[in-house]
């Protein structure tokens, strides 16, 4: 059975849950085989073998993480002349999308971008124009590279060996041309990361301002859920711009997506409708966001919102 | 300094879009078309290098003969001159493809920075600029939040998952900027006027010495097998809140067991 690659997305090797979504699928394509770029390989060799990495390509060096994605789209290529796979699939995430783009012209292949399923004969499903139609495409040339979103497979265990690859490449000038001179980390906040959540509680102008979002923090942690925004409110300044759901900023697709004060552009909308339920609080009956809302309250969130918070700390215990 | 800008035409993002059902490309005649949105954030911040460090900024857009408003609208807003290439044989191109039509044209040009937006409204995809990249082996600052140049380097900040990255590289460079970059300016009735007496050249495939296998539907390397609309969603119910808005809340989500 051929290998079909999975390029882990890892912080210094604790390693991301939607890789594990994309080993679990791939065991339904072929052998999954992982490649890990950057230092900490070690440490997620474990999760790796957990959820079915036969292989695990491993490029370790401050070469291939201080440029910007042109190392790693080598890295990857080397392992795709090596290992012949049969597709490779990589996490449809900003820069996985880029790793992806350079990886599929180095290799004279087409790529598909945020699948939501691929299929044993390697046909990807996308959703489009806001989950209003389902596509289903193929690469027609070379290896297919597909980037596929998180939280769209449920992932399994299925442990296997995770035999250690040394890789090394010996890069090209032009994948050193563009330097990370700096890195600014934001501050974790302990919660769920937004694209993995099941459950995703947002706020837009509708809160007020930045201590607005407390009363959507307290409700986002007695649901274990994480926190997201509208463009209105990142751009204010009042919440950070990593939170930020929709067009411009995160696909979510949790399984509970409840928007506070958002009044439902389709940018927003663009980011979140094919959440599998909708609840919406928002004061403007005539919002647009209630017509994608599977449960909706018409009120002032400043007294829905806290009351729903305690009521569900009660219902917990 | 000379500058280059990308942009693509694209269905009005308001507008309910379909796929044609005789080759599954977007059915572009049936909705009005406007500049990309995500590429004015581009345009502006061509204008204001230029007004910083000089030089001429040119509109690049590869796409069918009303693509031309595109340039147009983006001379209104103040560039210089405009590159179109139009041929029936672009239609259907992937990304894969977009970008070798525009590494090819960008290598007619002479150039400094590329500016790219962060994505087309339409294709949704977020590759082209990476790919062009690729093509032209030139350094990628992608996903710039803020862009400085001082003589021949080029200092972005790139946004990332987890905050920003400052990345560095010397020109000619590739770079692509999102949305919170700037507030793109609008066009004036000067800039309308003046627009339409700027000079945009057409190239053809041949021009670019592409062949039509290279590009368009034949020369995509992936492709649609089906499509299907997928049914709206149930209509859900809503309340007004009665001071129980919270509670009910709850109890809806106890039914769903959630929690
Ligand atoms: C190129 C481009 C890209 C974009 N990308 C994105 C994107 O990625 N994500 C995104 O979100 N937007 C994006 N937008 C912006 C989008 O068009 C909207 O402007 C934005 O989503 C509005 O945010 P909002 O719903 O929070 O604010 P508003 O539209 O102002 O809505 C606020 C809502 O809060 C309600 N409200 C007010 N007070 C209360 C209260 N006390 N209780 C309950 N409800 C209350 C109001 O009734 C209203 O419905 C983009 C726009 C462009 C042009
Ligand atoms: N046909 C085109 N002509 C000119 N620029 C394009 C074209 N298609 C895409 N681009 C550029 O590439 C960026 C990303 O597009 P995409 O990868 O399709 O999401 C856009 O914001 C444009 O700057």
């Amino acid at each position: 059975m051929a290998e079909i690659l999975v390029l882990v997305e890892h912080a210094d090797g604790t390693v991301k849950k939607v890789t594990t979504e994309l080993l679990t699928l791939a065991r339904r394509l072929g052998e999954p085989a992982a490649v890990f770029i950057g230092s900490g390989a070690d440490a997620a060799l474990e999760k790796l073998a957990e959820f079915g990495a036969t292989k695990v390509y491993v490029a370790d060096g401050a070469q291939y993480t201080d440029y910007v994605v042109a190392p790693k789209a080598e890295v990857l290529a080397k392992v795709v002349a090596d290992a012949a796979p049969a597709a490779v699939l990589v996490a449809s995430t900003a820069e996985g999308k880029e790793t992806g783009a350079r990886l599929a012209v180095k290799i004279g292949s087409g790529i598909i971008t945020d699948a939501v399923d691929v299929s044993p004969d390697l046909v990807a499903t996308q959703s489009v124009f806001g989950g209003a139609t389902v596509v289903k495409s193929r690469v027609s040339r070379g290896v297919p590279v597909i980037t596929v979103r998180p939280n769209s497979v449920a992932p399994e265990a299925a442990p296997a060996a995770a035999a250690k690859v040394d890789v090394a490449v010996e890069l090209s000038p032009a994948a050193t041309a563009a330097k990370v001179t700096g890195r600014t980390v934001a501050e974790r906040s302990g919660r769920p990361e937004l694209t993995e959540a099941a459950i995703v509680v947002s706020g837009g102008r509708g809160v007020g301002g930045p201590d607005g979002f407390g009363v959507v923090e307290e409700l986002a942690d007695v649901l274990g859920a994480a926190v997201g925004a509208s463009r209105a409110a990142t751009d204010a300044g009042w919440y950070p711009h990593q939170f930020q759901v929709g067009q411009t900023g995160k696909t979510v697709s949790p399984q509970l997506y409840v928007a506070n004060g958002i009044s439902g552009a389709i940018q927003h909308r663009a980011g979140m409708q094919t959440s599998k339920t909708i609840v919406v609080v928002n004061k403007d009956p005539e919002a647009p966001i209630f017509e994608i809302a599977d449960f909706g309250v018409v009120g002032d969130l400043h007294q829905v919102v806290p009351q729903l918070t305690e009521e569900v700390r009660k219902r917990k215990g | 300094m000379n500058i280059v800008v990308c942009v693509k035409q694209v269905p009005d993002s308001w507008a309910e879009k379909k796929l044609n059902p005789s080759d599954s490309t977007l059915d572009r005649d049936s909705v009005d078309a406007v500049m990309n949105e995500l590429d004015e954030y581009a345009v502006e911040e061509a204008l204001v290098l230029q007004e910083a460090h000089g030089g001429e900024v040119t509109i690049l857009t590869m796409g069918p003969e009303k693509a031309g408003e595109t340039i147009r609208k983006a001379l209104s807003m103040g560039a210089d001159k405009g590159v179109h290439v139009v041929d029936a044989g672009l239609h259907g191109s992937d990304a894969v493809a977009t970008s070798a039509v525009l590494a090819k044209a960008l290598g007619t040009l002479e150039w400094d920075l590329v500016i790219f937006g962060i994505e087309s409204t339409d294709a949704r995809m977020s590759v082209v600029p990476a790919m062009v990249a690729e093509r032209l082996g030139s350094p990628q600052l992608s996903f710039a939040t803020k862009v400085d140049v001082a003589d021949s380097t080029v200092t972005i900040q790139r946004q990332t998952e987890y905050g920003f990255d400052t990345v560095e590289a010397k020109t000619p460079a590739v770079v692509s900027v999102v949305e919170k970059i700037n507030e793109p300016r609008y066009p004036s009735f000067k800039g309308i006027m003046a627009a339409k007496k700027k000079p945009v050249t057409t190239l053809t495939l041949a021009d670019l010495g592409l062949g039509a296998d290279e590009v368009g539907l034949a020369g995509s390397w992936s492709a649609v097998d089906e499509f299907a609309a997928r049914p709206p969603r149930q209509a859900g119910s809503v309340v007004k809140d009665e001071g129980d808005g919270g509670v009910k809340i709850a109890e809806y989500l106890a039914g769903q067991k959630f929690i």
